[in-house]
């Protein structure tokens, strides 16, 4: 780890203030960056911690949808959204180990978008609504590829407003080392269709399966999707697992979800 | 009625007290007035000429007190190979010097070059980020086919990457393949024993300290034999005279062979201390532990099985490339030969086997023993080869093993790779692994498991080692340049109580709660009363520390030795205050008396009487009660058992699971049953990790893509069943004095082919015509294999 100064700033616009210096750095819940920085893989001059930001915290439900607070933790979400969405609480749940749950936020994992996350299936297969400090971006317009969003320099998620689904499911097949998705596969049953995201599985990140979308939006079933299958051509190829595992997981996994969808 | 205290007894381990509250001393906690720290520049490349090293910028930066290069090193010894090989040619393996800091050439990622000595950790990194290094990269050797082939060398000097060409029993080999061109049936199976990275909880810590007053030097280092590596220092690489370096290994966390060898870290931070007349640390961080600590297995073998036709077997040859990194460490050469070619008889009375062992240098960490050490790699080849033969014949594989079993009848045993087993009964073993898996019921479970859409497995394996390593003569003429006994002094002290310095090292052993058992029961006095002390060079006697399971069996036999020695001492004594001869007196329970009599002393009494000589008759008896005893074993110890695995596998991922893993083993006389246990589901975590989920690798430039926890996996809780494990079924060896056999990596051996032998099962039982995945059976690799089949 290379030297740097921390700011702690209690509001978002102190935040704000705070990351227009030159080199500044948000600090979530630091469970990607401090490791990168240990590895001094990255030298900001300067982190500005989010995590004593009160206005950041928290989970409450308004008309149908549930509103998370960017700097709300995965252990949070988890004990705090059951009742609500159970699916997402399920998810939260299954994140890393409770070391990371109860540090790691889910502002924190949007705003790096890994490949490999979980929560970005989550925002991209419930349609979410990514809130920052400046604006409010559709799900759709947010994830631009591996660990690529929207957010702009110093842009900051304040919030992420989801949805509720009828019914809903995440299916993780985990990368046996990391723990993080090899694939991963978000279902959401809503009154106007069914949205399915994939992370863990492509070149180009999170991502919508829309022929399975169309064809659970007519049938909410497993076996509506029998006919379907995945191309291979951008997904990940690595140690773990071939393009066509993948491609293979995703349909399987597709298909659990839906079975398990509540 | 389980005892409560002595041999046999579950005595719970008194040094988890300490670990389990935080207040274990690991080398990294010693915190010394005035330490500096050592940084390591570390090669990046796999194979490279160092063409120069500038370290002007890095030494002028803030905190720097030295930077030591391969050059500061050129005149210093190398860390020499402890064992000897020859090739089948009569021809000695290849040796090329492993130096303390590369020099010339770096040849593999994480070869140190130099080494930044600086007030901080922090200061001596941010100046190696500064040494600007001009290394040429060069065509890296990796894979051990092409190394035979390449025209290009690990080590120029030598001209080949082969180190050596071995085969055992070299005269069987013309008879051997004559009995497999002739036979009736021979199985054939091609196999990877895949490379592994040790991963002990605490990464290598070494800190260096000099006293010019007095030219003396005290490493503190992760050591699993704190001797050993002095003699190392002293006699190969540094010349120190012994009685100038002391050498201490204290609490240390975890080792699994990896800590047995002398690193050139430990030779530097020793000269940086002397140079500066500076205690010099340096503690490596998980990705050097990834990339230097020494690797485990990395075999690739041919193995075949000729039979007649009844499933007798007449022969086994194997053929197998052996990777010993960019240098040779400590026991790397006898890892993948004498603790390998000598199990491939297995527990069976096959007439003929012949193996051949090429091992092969590429631009990789260097490989040496890890739990089991060469026993793991014969025990997979031969009981996958066994387990597809049985499919072949069309023999339940459990019949074909019994049928070739070595019998009570036959011990001592002379076994066709050169061993001679001591004692053992693998069909009891065999029979109470049926039972206690309740292996009756299997096929009722496997349909509950069809019933889930999973396909279940039953897997079995038999194994046996030798460890209790090692009877010096013959290992002697097998090539060890080291004796392998070990030692133990018992220390009575006035007041009663005793320190024990013993030569074995301690990291998660439970030697501290163990040894007392044994001299506490010989005693007839509390456990409780008796310390251990190990891993202090300038306390105890010159030990060979631990590995190889010899622990309880070596030095356990020398306690007992030492504490025979005490006994006879004390009857003197007790003979004397109670007036009477020595070989009238008997020692109960504590107490020295008279036989047939009521005159009787305590044990805490003649201690006292020892160091308060009053009235005591010195021209006969000398005061003090302290006894040294040296033990050389007389052959290995070959503990066995009988294995068996439950998997599920998920057809539509390829997801194992194991449901089950039962361990019957024999270890002879087992002093702690508790801490058996614990060592026995160490090793099957180990081996079911090695077998599912645990694997190194390379690319084609020789960089290490898995040299971290993202990649590289280890076995955790959730991958692991609750283990049966029983040891009810022990024939005591017959020739050291507690009659024990040694449990610390039978787990290691006997799990992975139990496991792979289950998927296969499992694959067979849901019509996939699979014969065989390597290691680790990742859900990619079997969902391949069974679209593959």
């Amino acid at each position: 780890m290379y030297a740097f100064d921390i700011e702690r700033p209690a509001s978002v616009a102190d935040a704000v203030a705070a990351l227009g210096a030159e080199d500044a750095q948000a600090l979530g819940g630091g469970q990607t960056l401090i490791p990168t920085l240990k590895q001094r893989l990255a030298a900001p001059s300067r982190l500005v911690s989010l995590s004593g930001v009160t206005e950041m915290q928290g989970v409450a439900s308004e008309a149908g949808n549930i509103r998370i607070g960017g700097a709300t933790t995965h252990a949070t979400v988890a004990s705090q959204v059951g009742g609500t969405y159970p699916a997402l609480a399920d998810l939260a749940a299954n994140i890393g180990d409770p070391a990371v749950r109860n540090r790691g936020t889910i502002g924190g994992s949007l705003a790096n978008n890994d490949p490999a996350a979980c929560y970005p299936a989550a925002a991209l297969g419930s349609g979410a609504t990514i809130i920052t400090n400046k604006r409010q971006i559709a799900a759709d317009d947010y994830f631009q590829g591996m660990f690529t969003t929207a957010l702009e320099e110093g842009e900051i998620i304040t919030a992420v407003s989801f949805p509720v689904p009828e019914k809903a499911n995440y299916q993780k097949f985990v990368q046996p080392a990391s723990r993080f998705a090899l694939v991963g596969v978000f279902v959401a049953k809503y009154s106007d269709g069914v949205r399915v995201a994939v992370t863990g599985a492509s070149n180009e990140g999170v991502h919508r399966w829309s022929a399975a979308e169309d064809a659970l939006s007519a049938i909410f079933a497993a076996d509506a999707i029998a006919g379907l299958s995945v191309a291979a051509d951008d997904l990940i190829s690595d140690l773990h697992g071939s393009a066509d595992y993948r491609a293979h997981l995703v349909k399987v996994m597709t298909g659990r979800a839906v079975k398990a969808a509540s | 009625m389980p005892k409560d205290t002595g041999i046999g007894a579950a005595t719970k381990r008194r040094e988890d007290v300490r670990f389990l509250t935080g207040r274990g001393q690991y080398t990294d906690d010693i915190q010394t007035q005035g330490e500096c720290a050592a940084v390591f520049a570390r090669s990046t490349v796999a194979n490279g000429k160092i063409k120069s090293i500038d370290t002007s910028a890095a030494a002028a930066m803030p905190g720097v007190l030295a930077i030591l290069t391969g050059e500061d090193f050129a005149e210093v010894g190398g860390n020499p190979a402890g064992w000897l090989i020859n090739s089948r040619d009569g021809t000695p393996m290849h040796e090329p010097k492993r130096p303390v800091l590369a020099h010339g050439k770096v040849r593999h990622v994480g070869d140190a070059y130099a080494a930044v000595i600086a007030e901080t950790v922090q200061q001596a990194r941010d100046a190696v980020e500064a040494i600007e290094a001009d290394i040429e990269e060069l065509p890296a050797i990796v894979d051990m086919k092409d190394a035979l082939a390449a025209d290009h060398y690990v080590h120029d000097e030598i001209g080949t990457n082969q180190c050596f060409d071995w085969g055992w029993i070299e005269d069987n080999r013309a008879a051997t393949d004559e009995a497999i061109k002739n036979a009736h049936h021979v199985t054939t199976l091609e196999l990877v024993n895949n490379r592994l990275v040790p991963n002990a909880m605490e990464p290598r810590c070494s800190i260096g300290h000099y006293n010019p007053g007095t030219d003396e030097y005290i490493l503190h280092t992760t050591s699993q034999n704190p001797h050993l590596t002095r003699l190392l220092i002293s006699a190969f690489v540094m010349g120190i005279p012994e009685n100038k370096l002391t050498v201490i290994a204290p609490d240390v966390g975890g080792g699994f062979g990896s800590k047995i060898y002398h690193y050139g870290e430990e030779a530097l931070v020793l000269a940086a201390a002397k140079k500066l007349g500076r205690t010099v640390k340096w503690t490596a961080d998980r990705t050097e532990a990834f990339l230097t600590d020494a690797h485990g297995r990395d075999h690739v073998t041919k193995i075949e099985l000729a039979m007649d036709e009844e499933g007798n077997f007449l022969a086994f040859r194997t053929e197998t490339m052996a990777n010993v990194g960019a240098y040779l460490s400590n026991f790397s050469t006898a890892t993948p030969t004498f603790l390998h070619g000598t199990l491939m008889a297995g527990n069976y009375t096959v007439p003929l086997v012949y193996v051949n062992v090429k091992a092969v240098f590429t631009n990789t960490a260097p490989v040496d023993a890890y739990r089991g050490a060469g026993r793991p790699e014969a025990t997979y080849s031969l009981e996958r080869v066994i387990d597809k033969a049985a499919r072949e014949i069309g023999m339940d594989p459990i019949e074909l093993r019994r049928k070739n079993f070595v019998k009570p009848d036959q011990y001592p045993f002379a076994s066709a790779a050169g061993l001679e087993y001591d004692s053992g009964n693998y069909d009891a073993l065999m029979d109470q692994m049926e039972k206690v898996a309740d292996k009756a019921a299997f096929e009722a479970r496997r349909k509950e498991s069809e019933a889930k859409g999973l396909l279940r497995g039953f897997g079995v394996n038999a194994y046996i080692e030798a460890c209790g390593i090692a009877p010096s003569n013959l290992v002697g003429v097998l090539g060890s340049r080291v004796g392998l006994y070990d030692a133990a002094t018992v220390r009575v002290n006035a007041t009663g109580n005793l320190s024990v310095m013993v030569g074995a090292h301690s990291h998660g052993q439970g030697h501290e709660t163990v040894f007392p058992q044994v001299v506490g029961e010989m005693l007839g006095i509390d456990p409780q009363s008796i310390d251990i002390v190990h891993g202090d060079t300038s306390k105890i006697p010159f030990g060979m520390g631990t590995y190889g399971s010899r622990s309880l069996a070596v030095c356990g036999s020398a306690v007992v030795r030492a504490t025979e020695k005490i006994i006879n001492k004390a009857k003197k004594i007790a003979a004397h205050m109670l007036e009477a001869s020595d070989a009238d007196i008997e020692l109960k329970d504590g107490v020295f008396s008279v036989a047939g009599t009521d005159k009787s002393v305590s044990f805490g009494e003649v201690a006292l009487k020892a160091y308060i000589p009053h009235n005591f008759p010195l021209e006969d008896i000398e005061p003090g009660l302290e006894e040294t005893a040296f033990y050389d074993p007389a052959n290995f110890t070959y503990p066995s058992g009988a294995y068996c695995c439950e998997v599920e596998v998920d057809p539509e991922t390829g997801k194992v699971r194991v449901d089950r893993m039962t361990a019957v083993d024999d270890f002879g006389n087992v002093i702690n049953p508790m801490v058996v246990t614990g060592q026995v589901h160490g090793g099957l975590g180990q081996g079911i990790g090695q077998a599912l989920v645990e694997n190194t690798t390379y690319d084609e430039n020789g960089q290490l893509l898995s040299a971290s926890y993202m990649d590289y996996t280890m076995p955790r809780a959730d991958d692991l069943p609750f283990y049966i494990v029983d040891h009810s079924k022990g024939n005591p060896c017959t020739h050291n004095p507690l009659g024990v056999k040694g449990c610390g990596e039978a787990g290691a051996i006997g799990s992975p082919p139990t496991v792979v032998n289950a998927v296969i099962d499992a694959l067979q039982s849901g019509g996939k015509n699979v014969t065989h995945i390597d290691m680790p059976m990742t859900p990619h690799r079997v969902w391949s294999a069974m679209n593959n089949a």
